[in-house]
Protein backbone atom coordinates (compact mmCIF):
# COMPACT_ATOMS: atom_id res chain seq x y z
CA UNK A 1 0.00 0.00 0.00
CA UNK A 2 1.10 3.57 -0.79
CA UNK A 3 1.49 6.21 1.43
CA UNK A 4 1.49 9.97 0.67
CA UNK A 5 1.18 11.76 3.53
CA UNK A 6 2.21 11.23 7.48
CA UNK A 7 -1.57 11.25 8.44
CA UNK A 8 -2.26 8.65 5.26
CA UNK A 9 0.14 6.40 6.58
CA UNK A 10 -0.69 6.83 10.64
CA UNK A 11 -4.76 6.57 9.69
CA UNK A 12 -3.76 2.82 8.03
CA UNK A 13 -1.11 1.88 10.66
CA UNK A 14 -3.31 3.17 13.95
CA UNK A 15 -6.73 1.58 11.77
CA UNK A 16 -4.98 -1.63 11.60
CA UNK A 17 -3.47 -1.27 14.90
CA UNK A 18 -7.11 -1.17 16.63
CA UNK A 19 -8.64 -3.81 14.76
CA UNK A 20 -5.84 -6.28 15.31
CA UNK A 21 -6.00 -5.26 19.20
CA UNK A 22 -10.06 -5.67 19.34
CA UNK A 23 -9.25 -9.77 17.61
CA UNK A 24 -6.58 -10.26 20.42
CA UNK A 25 -9.74 -8.71 23.08
CA UNK A 26 -12.40 -11.47 21.70
CA UNK A 27 -9.21 -13.96 21.45
CA UNK A 28 -7.97 -14.02 24.51
CA UNK A 29 -11.59 -14.87 25.79
CA UNK A 30 -11.26 -17.98 23.92
CA UNK A 31 -8.22 -18.88 24.94
CA UNK A 32 -8.77 -18.20 28.45
CA UNK A 33 -11.97 -20.56 28.40
CA UNK A 34 -9.64 -23.27 26.35
CA UNK A 35 -6.90 -22.78 28.84
CA UNK A 36 -8.62 -23.18 31.81
CA UNK A 37 -10.79 -26.04 30.23
CA UNK A 38 -9.70 -29.98 29.94
CA UNK A 39 -9.19 -32.74 32.34
CA UNK A 40 -10.04 -30.56 35.82
CA UNK A 41 -10.88 -27.57 36.11
CA UNK A 42 -9.97 -26.68 40.14
CA UNK A 43 -7.14 -24.86 39.31
CA UNK B 1 15.74 -35.74 53.75
CA UNK B 2 15.83 -38.77 52.17
CA UNK B 3 18.66 -41.74 51.96
CA UNK B 4 21.54 -41.24 49.81
CA UNK B 5 20.78 -43.92 46.50
CA UNK B 6 23.05 -47.08 47.16
CA UNK B 7 22.91 -47.33 43.21
CA UNK B 8 25.02 -43.47 43.26
CA UNK B 9 28.32 -44.02 41.61
CA UNK B 10 31.72 -43.15 44.00
CA UNK B 11 34.09 -43.19 41.46
CA UNK B 12 34.75 -38.97 40.51
CA UNK B 13 35.63 -39.96 36.58
CA UNK B 14 32.19 -40.07 35.18
CA UNK B 15 31.23 -39.22 32.14
CA UNK B 16 30.20 -35.20 33.40
CA UNK B 17 33.13 -34.87 35.72
CA UNK B 18 35.52 -35.55 32.73
CA UNK B 19 33.49 -33.47 30.16
CA UNK B 20 33.24 -30.73 32.77
CA UNK B 21 36.87 -30.81 34.02
CA UNK B 22 38.10 -30.44 30.37
CA UNK B 23 35.86 -27.78 29.68
CA UNK B 24 37.36 -25.92 32.90
CA UNK B 25 41.18 -26.43 31.75
CA UNK B 26 40.55 -25.11 28.39
CA UNK B 27 38.14 -22.22 30.20
CA UNK B 28 41.09 -20.76 32.68
CA UNK B 29 43.58 -21.11 29.45
CA UNK B 30 41.50 -19.05 27.75
CA UNK B 31 40.82 -16.92 30.91
CA UNK B 32 45.01 -16.11 31.07
CA UNK B 33 44.72 -15.33 27.55
CA UNK B 34 41.81 -12.90 27.59
CA UNK B 35 43.47 -11.30 30.59
CA UNK B 36 46.86 -11.15 29.75
CA UNK B 37 46.80 -10.60 25.71
CA UNK B 38 43.35 -8.18 25.74
CA UNK B 39 40.32 -8.78 23.85
CA UNK B 40 41.60 -9.06 20.26
CA UNK B 41 43.60 -12.82 21.36
CA UNK B 42 40.63 -14.25 21.46
CA UNK B 43 37.31 -12.87 20.01
CA UNK B 44 36.14 -11.65 17.15
CA UNK B 45 34.56 -8.15 18.38
CA UNK B 46 35.67 -4.99 16.56
CA UNK B 47 34.65 -1.14 16.15
CA UNK B 48 31.35 -2.40 14.30
CA UNK B 49 30.21 -5.24 16.96
CA UNK B 50 31.56 -4.54 20.28
CA UNK B 51 29.10 -6.52 21.95
CA UNK B 52 29.24 -10.24 20.90
CA UNK B 53 28.26 -13.59 22.07
CA UNK B 54 29.13 -12.63 25.95
CA UNK B 55 26.64 -10.12 26.02
CA UNK B 56 23.92 -11.88 23.52
CA UNK B 57 24.23 -15.13 25.34
CA UNK B 58 25.79 -14.77 29.08
CA UNK B 59 24.21 -11.65 29.92
CA UNK B 60 20.77 -10.91 27.86
CA UNK B 61 19.96 -14.74 27.94
CA UNK B 62 21.56 -15.44 31.33
CA UNK B 63 19.33 -12.70 33.09
CA UNK B 64 16.24 -13.77 31.21
CA UNK B 65 16.77 -17.34 32.30
CA UNK B 66 17.11 -16.65 35.85
CA UNK B 67 13.97 -14.68 35.89
CA UNK B 68 12.34 -17.74 37.79
CA UNK B 69 13.39 -16.14 40.72
CA UNK B 70 11.33 -13.07 40.65
CA UNK B 71 8.14 -14.62 39.24
CA UNK B 72 8.08 -17.59 41.66
CA UNK B 73 8.93 -15.47 45.05
CA UNK B 74 6.61 -13.03 43.69
CA UNK B 75 3.91 -15.85 43.10
CA UNK B 76 4.23 -17.10 46.61
CA UNK B 77 4.63 -14.68 48.90
CA UNK B 78 3.04 -11.54 47.05
CA UNK B 79 0.25 -13.24 45.47
CA UNK B 80 -0.04 -15.76 48.29
CA UNK B 81 0.73 -19.18 45.59
CA UNK B 82 1.79 -21.34 48.81
CA UNK B 83 0.81 -24.55 46.44
CA UNK B 84 4.17 -23.71 45.03
CA UNK B 85 6.54 -22.96 47.99
CA UNK B 86 8.61 -25.90 46.94
CA UNK B 87 9.54 -24.21 43.90
CA UNK B 88 10.71 -21.04 45.56
CA UNK B 89 14.15 -22.46 46.83
CA UNK B 90 15.52 -23.78 43.22
CA UNK B 91 14.43 -20.89 41.55
CA UNK B 92 16.06 -18.86 43.67
CA UNK B 93 19.27 -20.49 43.42
CA UNK B 94 18.76 -20.37 39.52
CA UNK B 95 18.04 -17.11 39.35
CA UNK B 96 21.10 -16.52 42.00
CA UNK B 97 23.98 -18.46 39.82
CA UNK B 98 22.52 -16.56 36.77
CA UNK B 99 22.91 -13.14 38.00
CA UNK B 100 26.08 -14.28 39.68
CA UNK B 101 27.45 -14.92 36.44
CA UNK B 102 26.70 -11.68 34.42
CA UNK B 103 29.42 -9.76 36.78
CA UNK B 104 31.40 -12.79 35.96
CA UNK B 105 30.99 -12.37 32.13
CA UNK B 106 30.90 -8.82 31.68
CA UNK B 107 34.92 -8.41 33.49
CA UNK B 108 35.54 -10.97 30.61
CA UNK B 109 33.56 -8.54 28.01
CA UNK B 110 34.74 -5.13 29.32
CA UNK B 111 37.93 -3.81 27.50
CA UNK B 112 38.58 -2.92 31.17
CA UNK B 113 37.12 -4.45 33.32
CA UNK B 114 38.37 -2.83 36.71
CA UNK B 115 35.98 0.27 35.67
CA UNK B 116 33.05 -1.83 36.35
CA UNK B 117 32.43 -0.23 39.28
CA UNK B 118 33.04 3.30 38.42
CA UNK B 119 29.26 3.77 38.07
CA UNK B 120 28.87 4.01 41.93
CA UNK B 121 32.11 5.16 43.13
CA UNK B 122 33.96 7.82 40.29
CA UNK B 123 30.92 8.87 38.22
CA UNK B 124 27.49 7.57 37.83
CA UNK B 125 26.10 8.87 34.50
CA UNK B 126 22.27 8.48 35.54
CA UNK B 127 20.89 9.61 32.49
CA UNK B 128 22.76 6.67 30.49
CA UNK B 129 20.24 3.28 30.78
CA UNK B 130 23.80 1.58 31.13
CA UNK B 131 23.49 2.99 34.45
CA UNK B 132 20.00 1.54 35.27
CA UNK B 133 21.55 -1.55 33.74
CA UNK B 134 24.69 -1.43 36.30
CA UNK B 135 22.73 -0.62 39.17
CA UNK B 136 19.74 -3.02 38.96
CA UNK B 137 22.57 -5.83 38.29
CA UNK B 138 24.62 -4.76 41.54
CA UNK B 139 21.22 -4.40 43.91
CA UNK B 140 19.40 -7.69 42.78
CA UNK B 141 22.49 -10.14 42.73
CA UNK B 142 22.40 -8.76 46.75
CA UNK B 143 18.82 -9.29 46.79
CA UNK B 144 19.16 -12.50 45.14
CA UNK B 145 22.28 -13.60 47.57
CA UNK B 146 20.36 -12.43 50.72
CA UNK B 147 16.95 -14.67 49.58
CA UNK B 148 19.14 -17.69 48.90
CA UNK B 149 21.03 -17.17 52.45
CA UNK B 150 18.45 -19.25 54.80
CA UNK B 151 19.78 -22.66 52.54
CA UNK B 152 23.91 -21.99 52.90
CA UNK B 153 23.12 -20.63 57.20
CA UNK B 154 20.60 -23.76 57.32
CA UNK B 155 23.41 -25.93 56.12
CA UNK B 156 26.04 -23.93 58.42
CA UNK B 157 24.17 -24.32 61.69
CA UNK B 158 23.58 -20.28 61.65
CA UNK B 159 19.99 -20.26 63.39
CA UNK B 160 20.10 -16.72 64.60
CA UNK B 161 20.78 -15.05 61.00
CA UNK B 162 19.37 -17.28 58.85
CA UNK B 163 15.63 -16.37 61.10
CA UNK B 164 16.22 -12.50 60.40
CA UNK B 165 16.42 -13.52 57.23
CA UNK B 166 13.44 -15.07 56.80
CA UNK B 167 11.86 -12.62 58.50
CA UNK B 168 12.65 -9.73 55.57
CA UNK B 169 11.30 -12.41 53.10
CA UNK B 170 8.54 -10.23 52.09
CA UNK B 171 10.78 -7.46 51.75
CA UNK B 172 13.38 -8.70 49.57
CA UNK B 173 10.65 -10.28 47.30
CA UNK B 174 9.30 -6.84 46.70
CA UNK B 175 12.42 -5.70 46.53
CA UNK B 176 13.63 -8.56 43.84
CA UNK B 177 10.47 -7.53 41.78
CA UNK B 178 10.86 -3.85 41.69
CA UNK B 179 14.66 -4.42 40.97
CA UNK B 180 14.07 -7.33 38.19
CA UNK B 181 11.07 -5.45 36.70
CA UNK B 182 13.70 -2.62 36.22
CA UNK B 183 16.77 -4.10 34.89
CA UNK B 184 15.04 -6.88 32.57
CA UNK B 185 13.30 -4.18 30.46
CA UNK B 186 16.02 -1.83 31.08
CA UNK B 187 18.33 -4.81 28.81
CA UNK B 188 15.53 -4.34 26.19
CA UNK B 189 15.84 -0.57 26.40
CA UNK B 190 19.96 -0.54 25.81
CA UNK B 191 19.03 -1.40 21.90
CA UNK B 192 16.58 1.69 21.88
CA UNK B 193 19.47 3.40 21.12
CA UNK B 194 20.14 1.65 17.89
CA UNK B 195 17.36 1.87 15.53
CA UNK B 196 19.19 1.88 12.45
CA UNK B 197 21.60 -1.08 13.54
CA UNK B 198 18.65 -3.23 14.61
CA UNK B 199 16.13 -4.60 12.02
CA UNK B 200 13.09 -2.86 12.06
CA UNK B 201 10.75 -6.22 12.53
CA UNK B 202 13.32 -6.54 15.68
CA UNK B 203 13.22 -3.12 16.49
CA UNK B 204 10.27 -1.94 18.65
CA UNK B 205 9.68 1.37 21.17
CA UNK B 206 8.39 -1.42 23.17
CA UNK B 207 11.27 -3.26 23.24
CA UNK B 208 11.78 -2.88 27.28
CA UNK B 209 8.31 -4.45 27.45
CA UNK B 210 8.55 -7.30 25.01
CA UNK B 211 11.99 -8.42 27.26
CA UNK B 212 10.34 -7.84 30.58
CA UNK B 213 7.20 -10.02 29.51
CA UNK B 214 9.40 -12.81 27.72
CA UNK B 215 11.80 -12.74 31.01
CA UNK B 216 8.06 -13.89 32.52
CA UNK B 217 7.68 -17.31 30.90
CA UNK B 218 11.37 -18.04 30.30
CA UNK B 219 11.97 -18.11 34.05
CA UNK B 220 8.37 -19.81 34.65
CA UNK B 221 9.65 -21.88 31.82
CA UNK B 222 13.22 -22.67 33.32
CA UNK B 223 11.59 -23.80 36.42
CA UNK B 224 10.13 -26.33 35.06
CA UNK B 225 12.87 -27.43 32.67
CA UNK B 226 15.75 -27.47 35.58
CA UNK B 227 13.09 -29.01 37.91
CA UNK B 228 12.15 -31.67 35.37
CA UNK B 229 15.95 -32.16 35.41
CA UNK B 230 16.70 -31.76 38.99
CA UNK B 231 14.06 -34.42 39.74
CA UNK B 232 15.70 -36.65 37.43
CA UNK B 233 19.21 -36.78 38.27
CA UNK B 234 18.93 -35.81 42.10
CA UNK B 235 15.94 -38.29 43.08
CA UNK B 236 17.52 -38.96 46.22
CA UNK B 237 18.23 -35.21 47.73
CA UNK B 238 14.62 -34.40 47.08
CA UNK B 239 11.73 -35.34 49.98
CA UNK B 240 8.75 -37.10 49.60
CA UNK B 241 6.91 -33.27 49.94
CA UNK B 242 8.97 -31.82 46.99
CA UNK B 243 8.13 -34.69 44.90
CA UNK B 244 4.60 -34.66 45.51
CA UNK B 245 4.22 -30.54 45.35
CA UNK B 246 6.49 -31.00 41.86
CA UNK B 247 3.54 -31.84 39.29
CA UNK B 248 1.45 -29.02 40.86
CA UNK B 249 4.35 -26.73 40.03
CA UNK B 250 4.40 -27.79 36.63
CA UNK B 251 0.63 -27.98 36.04
CA UNK B 252 0.38 -24.47 37.50
CA UNK B 253 3.68 -22.77 35.76
CA UNK B 254 2.45 -24.28 32.93
CA UNK B 255 -1.12 -22.31 32.95
CA UNK B 256 1.16 -19.14 33.71
CA UNK B 257 3.18 -19.49 30.84
CA UNK B 258 1.25 -20.29 28.38
CA UNK B 259 -1.11 -16.84 29.06
CA UNK B 260 2.04 -15.37 29.68
CA UNK B 261 3.49 -16.41 25.97
CA UNK B 262 0.07 -15.31 24.39
CA UNK B 263 0.10 -11.99 26.05
CA UNK B 264 3.81 -11.93 24.61
CA UNK B 265 2.46 -13.07 21.11
CA UNK B 266 0.04 -10.22 20.53
CA UNK B 267 2.40 -7.61 22.18
CA UNK B 268 4.53 -8.37 19.24
CA UNK B 269 2.21 -8.69 16.72
CA UNK B 270 0.70 -5.03 17.78
CA UNK B 271 4.25 -4.02 17.58
CA UNK B 272 3.83 -4.78 13.50
CA UNK B 273 1.07 -3.59 13.50
CA UNK B 274 1.60 0.39 15.18
CA UNK B 275 4.94 0.17 12.98
CA UNK B 276 3.05 -0.71 9.85
CA UNK B 277 5.92 -3.66 9.09
CA UNK B 278 3.68 -6.60 7.28
CA UNK B 279 5.28 -6.17 4.28
CA UNK B 280 8.80 -7.26 5.51
CA UNK B 281 7.55 -10.50 7.06
CA UNK B 282 7.91 -11.96 3.53
CA UNK B 283 12.14 -11.29 3.81
CA UNK B 284 14.39 -13.51 4.04
CA UNK B 285 14.46 -11.74 8.29
CA UNK B 286 11.01 -11.92 7.96
CA UNK B 287 10.61 -15.37 7.72
CA UNK B 288 13.47 -16.03 10.70
CA UNK B 289 11.37 -13.08 12.67
CA UNK B 290 8.36 -15.63 11.97
CA UNK B 291 9.99 -18.71 12.98
CA UNK B 292 10.81 -17.34 16.19
CA UNK B 293 7.36 -15.61 16.76
CA UNK B 294 5.21 -18.70 15.45
CA UNK B 295 7.72 -21.74 16.59
CA UNK B 296 9.00 -20.58 19.80
CA UNK B 297 6.18 -18.14 21.20
CA UNK B 298 2.71 -19.26 19.25
CA UNK B 299 3.29 -23.06 19.33
CA UNK B 300 4.97 -23.80 23.38
CA UNK B 301 1.65 -21.11 24.11
CA UNK B 302 -0.56 -23.89 22.73
CA UNK B 303 1.41 -26.73 23.69
CA UNK B 304 1.46 -25.64 27.13
CA UNK B 305 -2.06 -25.35 26.99
CA UNK B 306 -2.96 -28.81 25.38
CA UNK B 307 -0.46 -30.13 28.41
CA UNK B 308 -2.12 -28.39 31.23
CA UNK B 309 -5.48 -29.05 29.52
CA UNK B 310 -4.58 -32.92 29.21
CA UNK B 311 -2.26 -32.97 32.53
CA UNK B 312 0.39 -34.62 30.13
CA UNK B 313 3.81 -33.33 32.38
CA UNK B 314 6.22 -34.95 29.31
CA UNK B 315 4.55 -32.32 26.82
CA UNK B 316 4.77 -29.74 29.52
CA UNK B 317 8.96 -30.64 30.18
CA UNK B 318 9.57 -30.67 26.76
CA UNK B 319 7.61 -27.21 25.73
CA UNK B 320 9.50 -25.59 28.84
CA UNK B 321 12.44 -26.65 26.68
CA UNK B 322 11.16 -25.07 23.43
CA UNK B 323 10.61 -22.01 25.46
CA UNK B 324 13.77 -21.68 26.93
CA UNK B 325 15.34 -22.28 23.29
CA UNK B 326 13.01 -19.64 21.94
CA UNK B 327 14.24 -16.92 24.60
CA UNK B 328 17.80 -17.48 23.76
CA UNK B 329 17.32 -17.26 20.41
CA UNK B 330 15.42 -14.06 20.56
CA UNK B 331 18.31 -12.60 22.40
CA UNK B 332 20.75 -13.66 19.96
CA UNK B 333 18.68 -12.40 17.04
CA UNK B 334 17.97 -8.93 19.12
CA UNK B 335 21.77 -8.88 19.91
CA UNK B 336 23.51 -10.28 17.23
CA UNK B 337 21.29 -11.84 14.50
CA UNK B 338 19.31 -9.07 13.23
CA UNK B 339 21.88 -6.52 14.92
CA UNK B 340 24.15 -4.89 12.27
CA UNK B 341 21.66 -6.56 9.38
CA UNK B 342 23.04 -4.19 7.13
CA UNK B 343 26.77 -4.56 7.01
CA UNK B 344 28.09 -6.23 4.32
CA UNK B 345 28.26 -9.74 4.94
CA UNK B 346 32.17 -9.92 5.58
CA UNK B 347 31.91 -7.65 8.27
CA UNK B 348 28.86 -9.27 10.03
CA UNK B 349 30.25 -10.65 13.49
CA UNK B 350 30.48 -14.45 13.92
CA UNK B 351 31.96 -15.57 17.52
CA UNK B 352 35.61 -16.70 17.71
CA UNK B 353 35.90 -20.40 19.07
CA UNK B 354 37.46 -19.31 21.69
CA UNK B 355 34.20 -16.76 22.61
CA UNK B 356 32.42 -19.65 22.54
CA UNK B 357 34.13 -21.87 24.84
CA UNK B 358 34.44 -19.39 27.33
CA UNK B 359 30.68 -19.02 27.70
CA UNK B 360 30.57 -22.91 28.02
CA UNK B 361 32.91 -22.80 30.53
CA UNK B 362 31.14 -20.15 33.02
CA UNK B 363 28.11 -22.46 32.17
CA UNK B 364 29.87 -24.81 32.76
CA UNK B 365 30.76 -23.68 36.26
CA UNK B 366 27.24 -22.42 36.88
CA UNK B 367 26.36 -26.14 36.51
CA UNK B 368 29.06 -27.46 38.55
CA UNK B 369 27.99 -24.65 41.53
CA UNK B 370 24.55 -25.94 41.43
CA UNK B 371 25.26 -29.54 41.81
CA UNK B 372 27.36 -28.66 45.00
CA UNK B 373 24.67 -26.20 46.34
CA UNK B 374 21.90 -28.91 45.98
CA UNK B 375 24.18 -31.79 47.16
CA UNK B 376 25.05 -30.11 50.20
CA UNK B 377 22.61 -27.45 51.04
CA UNK B 378 18.40 -27.98 51.64
CA UNK B 379 17.38 -26.86 48.05
CA UNK B 380 14.75 -29.82 47.50
CA UNK B 381 13.84 -30.70 51.02
CA UNK B 382 13.31 -28.85 54.14
CA UNK B 383 16.26 -28.91 56.67
CA UNK B 384 15.17 -31.09 59.53
CA UNK B 385 15.47 -28.37 62.50
CA UNK B 386 12.84 -26.09 60.40
CA UNK B 387 10.46 -28.03 58.98
CA UNK B 388 6.84 -26.78 58.93
CA UNK B 389 8.44 -23.12 59.07
CA UNK B 390 6.97 -22.44 55.63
Amino acid sequence: MEFFTLQDFMTHAKGMTYLTVVAFLFGFVAYWKFLAGGKDDDD
Amino acid sequence: MAVANPTQQNTIFTPFNIVAAIIIAVGLVLTVMRFGLGLGAVTNLDSNNPWGLWIGFDLLTGVALAAGGYTTSAGVYIFGMKKYHSAVRPAILTGFLGYALVPIALLYDVGRPWRLPYPFVIQAGPTSIMFEVAACVALYLTVLFLEFSPAPLEWLGFKKLRNIIVKLTMVLTIFGVILSTLHQSSLGAMYLIAPTKLHPLWYSPYLPLYFFISSIAAGLSMVMFEGALSHHFYKDRIDAHHHSEFDEVTLGFAKAASWVLAGYFALKVIGIALDNEWHLLNTPYGHLFLVELLGFVALPSFLYAIGRREKNLTLIRFTALITVLGIVFNRLNVSLIAFNYNLPADERYFPHWMEIATTLFLITAGVLAFKFIVTHMPIFYDHPDYKDQH
